[in-house]
Parts: C-alpha cells; sequence; structure tokens
C-alpha cells in the first residue's frame, strides 16, 4: 500500500560530514495517524526528517510525501516542519511571529488565533520571544507550522523538556490534529512517550528496527514495557 | 516570488529593527557624529569639508548596511529560521527583496538625517541636489545590503561576519578616490581601484556634490553601482540553499 502512504522512503542514504548516517532504510507512514519516530540520539531521526521535508541533500534513494518527491515547491504549502531548537524570531512578539509565517504560508489570521489557543500561549501572545520561557519557545515555534494548517507535520523532539502537564497537552493536540485528518510524525528520544503514539519506528544506527503499533510491539518481544522491547530487539538484531 | 510575501517580510524586518532601538541609534548617530568631527578636523577649511563630507554622506549608508545585513542573515541560519523559510512557499528573492525594501528605507532615514545635519548644522555647502544625494546614498545601501549578504554565506559567527568589514569594505574605502585621487595612486593600486564597486559609487557622489553637469560618466556609475548590486544579490541568492548537507 505504498500509494496510500502520507510517506514513504526507499532505499534512502544519506551521508552527513563524512558520515554514513543513514545507510538505505525503508518506511511507510499511515496517513491520519501520530507515527513516533523513536530512537536514541544520533540513531539518525532528525536526518530522516530533514529528508521527509527536503532540506537534506541526499546520496540517493526515494522519499515521497503525500504522492509528491520529498521538496516538491507543491509540498511546501501541505507540509510543516519544526526543528528540535526552537526556530522563531526571538526579537519578535509571540503574535508577530504567528502573522509573518502566516503570511508567508498564504493562511487567514484567523489561523493565527486559532494556533495561539491550540498551543496555549493566549496569554503570553503580545510577548516578545526572547522573554519567554524555553517551553514556552519550544510552542510559538510549533504554532508557527500550525498556522499553515499542514496536511502533514514533522515534529522533531517538540515535547523535550517540557513540564508533564505540557507534555500531555500537546499529545492531546497532535491526537486532535490527526483526528482532524492530517498525519504527524513525531520523533523522541523518550521511551515513555512512545505510548502516546498510534504506530511506532524504532531507528537505531540509522536502521529501522521494528514498525508497528505499541500493542503489536510488545506481543511480538512479549515484553511488557516498550523500553524493554525496544532492547530485546536490539538483541535479537545483534 | 510573491509580493504579499515580499511586503510581509519587509514589515518583519522594520518591526524587528523597530524591537532594537540602540541598533537604530547607532545607524542614525554615529554617521552624524563622525560628519561633526570631519567638520572641525577640517576647521577653517570650508572647501576641504565640502570635498570630502558631500560623499561621504552617501557612503555611510554602505557601511551601515553591509554590517547590519551580513549579521542579520548569519543570525537565519545560525537561529534555524532560515531553514524553517526554506520550507515554505517563501521565495528566495522575497526573502531578499524583503530586506531591501526595509534596509532602502533604513537608508533613506539615515542619509536624510545625516544631510540634514550636515547642511543646517555644520555648514556643508553641497553644490548639487541633496535629493541626488540621498537617492545615491539609497543605492549605496543596497551596494552595502548585497555584499553583506553575499559575504555572510561564508561566516560561521557574528565574529567573523562582523571581520569582513575591514576586510572587504576598508580596502575600498582607501582605494575609491575619497583620500587620494585614483590618478596619483601607483599604477598597480589604481587597477585595483578600477575593480571594485565603491570606486564608481564614489565617483557617482563626488560628481553630484560638486554641482558639476551629470555627464555620461555618471550613468557609468550608477550603472556599475546598480549592476554589481544585482550581481551580488543574485551570488547571494545562490548561497541560499533549500537543500543543506
Amino acid at each position: 500500500m505504498p500509494d496510500a502512504a502520507a510517506i514513504s522512503v526507499r532505499d534512502l542514504r544519506v551521508r552527513r560530514g563524512g558520515q554514513i548516517v543513514l545507510p538505505g532504510i525503508d518506511l511507510d507512514v499511515v496517513p491520519g495517524l501520530v507515527t513516533g519516530l523513536l530512537g536514541p540520539s544520533g540513531s539518525g531521526k532528525t536526518t530522516l526528517m530533514r529528508s521527509i521535508v527536503g532540506v537534506q541533500v541526499v546520496e540517493g534513494g526515494d522519499v515521497r510525501v503525500l504522492g509528491d518527491a520529498a521538496g516538491s515547491p507543491g509540498l511546501r504549502r501541505r507540509v510543516g516542519y519544526v526543528t528540535q531548537a526552537p526556530s522563531v524570531y526571538a526579537d519578535l512578539s509571540v503574535a508577530e511571529n504567528l502573522r509573518y509565517f502566516a503570511r508567508v504560508l498564504g493562511a487567514d489570521g484567523g489561523a493565527v488565533a486559532d494556533a495561539i489557543v491550540a498551543v496555549d500561549l493566549s496569554a503570553q501572545a503580545t510577548q516578545v520571544v526572547h522573554t519567554t520561557s524555553g517551553g514556552q519557545r519550544a510552542r510559538v515555534s510549533l504554532a508557527a507550522a500550525l498556522v499553515g494548517r499542514p496536511e502533514l507535520l514533522v515534529l522533531d523532539e517538540p515535547t523535550v523538556g517540557l513540564d508533564p502537564v505540557l507534555r500531555r497537552d500537546l499529545w492531546d493536540l497532535f491526537h486532535r490534529l490527526a483526528a482532524g485528518g492530517a498525519t504527524l510524525l513525531v520523533s523522541s528520544h523518550v521511551m515513555d512517550e512512545a505510548d502516546r503514539c498510534d504506530e511506532l519506528i524504532l531507528l537505531r544506527e540509522g536502521r529501522v528496527l521494528a514498525t508497528g503499533t505499541p500493542a503489536a510491539i510488545r506481543e511480538r518481544t512479549g515484553a511488557e514495557r516498550l523500553e524493554d522491547a525496544f532492547l530485546r530487539l536490539i538483541e535479537a538484531a545483534g | 516570488m510573491t509580493p504579499a510575501v515580499t511586503w510581509a517580510t519587509a514589515l518583519r524586518v522594520l518591526t524587528q529593527l523597530r524591537r532594537d532601538p540602540r541598533t537604530i541609534a547607532l545607524i542614525l548617530f554615529v554617521p552624524t557624529l563622525l560628519v561633526v568631527i570631519l567638520r572641525y578636523v577640517f576647521d577653517g577649511r570650508p572647501e576641504t569639508f565640502d570635498r570630502v563630507g558631500g560623499p561621504m554622506l552617501g557612503l555611510f549608508p554602505f557601511v551601515s548596511m553591509f554590517v547590519v545585513t551580513s549579521v542579520t542573515m548569519l543570525r537565519e541560519r545560525v537561529t534555524g529560521t532560515l531553514e524553517r523559510l526554506m520550507t515554505t512557499p517563501l521565495g528566495k528573492l522575497d526573502l531578499l527583496v524583503g530586506y531591501a525594501l526595509a534596509f532602502a528605507l533604513l537608508a533613506a532615514v539615515q542619509a536624510s538625517v545625516v544631510s540634514g545635519v550636515a547642511i543646517l548644522a555644520l555648514g556643508l555647502d553641497l553644490a548639487g541636489s541633496a535629493g541626488t544625494v540621498i537617492g545615491l546614498a539609497i543605492a549605496n545601501a543596497l551596494l552595502g545590503m548585497s555584499l553583506g549578504l553575499f559575504a555572510s554565506a561564508f561566516a560561521r559567527t557574528e565574529f567573523q561576519a562582523v571581520q569582513f568589514l575591514p576586510a572587504l569594505v576598508l580596502p575600498q574605502l582607501l582605494l575609491c578616490g575619497l583620500f587620494v585621487p585614483r590618478e596619483q595612486m601607483v599604477g598597480w593600486l589604481e587597477a585595483i581601484s578600477a575593480a571594485m564597486p565603491l570606486t564608481y559609487s564614489y565617483d557617482a557622489l563626488a560628481r553630484a556634490t560638486d554641482g558639476a553637469p551629470l555627464t555620461g560618466r555618471f550613468a557609468t556609475d550608477v550603472a556599475v553601482t546598480v549592476g554589481v548590486t544585482l550581481l551580488a544579490l543574485a551570488l547571494g541568492a545562490a548561497t541560499l540553499r533549500r537543500r543543506t548537507p
């Protein structure tokens, strides 16, 4: 069913700084779900995400996103990408940042108000970003992608360092977006977030270790905790 | 290129500048102070002040905008906002022209303030038209902007970006003819100065300020200034990559 996949990666090979980061991986992401890209730091999650949104120079292979080649101009309005480090203008207010990205993405004014509410920053809307906390800044960066109402959202470690309540709220938001028809690919190096995903892709050293629902991965490995399941998969892979 | 996005970018850059009143104050105050110093350095020699001070009005924006642009564009690269923009429908020209519009406005304000002080308070005698000088100041600001943009692609840190000023701008200032007429330079220096864009924009300024009729040589000067600006912008656009290693 590669045609039905929101993202389909075939034999993707990427080299960064002389090192092979992705030696040739294949994967599919189901549309309309929250897919977790789990793996330790250095496993190639960011490189894979950069390849999917089309900002990574790749050595070979095929990456198709929403039916088009990754990075093709038609996708720039349909795909939202949030980098791990917040990428917004620190010297603009929250609302000024979002208004700018909304205009760049051709979104209407209502999208800005919706995005501010979605990430729960109404009280900080007029605050200049460099005076906000790290967690608030991460949410401004997320909101800057939400204003375009993308069909596919690629989020690189969006919940890292956030307090538990905020993390729960953000995962709720991700599922609301998926319920509204969007596809989300969310990376994390924290295994306890895996249970919040509909589907998982476990990545290690640039290779896909396993894919499937959390329940299916538990069943396959016989492990109760996903952390243990991951360990058993690593041992089994040798 | 989408006019709405270009305009949004210009407004965004102007809002960022407004948030940084110290930079605006430095851009307006420092050249004004330098003109005051120049006036009293040439105290009792008003004709020298006129000869040097007039063209200086148009050269300040070149220097200011070179620094401001190279640091701002480097910041876009380092903070990841450039990478984010490269995943959006924003065209490279939207970004570059947006910057150009914002900085041209800033240059016009700078040139007006500095010219106003020089002419009204310091008695600078501009034989040519002040409007032409301000127009050339804007052209020089855009030249500085486009060269700064191009230079920023080769800087990894803000420290390096600032060092491009002495490396790329000071030699041009020394050789443009402001300090020593070019025909009095040793041959090889004169040849080098002929290859530097600031030589032409200085020549245009010198002609515009001394009140001589603006001849074909003036048109050539302006054409070179605009041409190099467009060339540097094109090269700068080529350094903005959607895909990076």
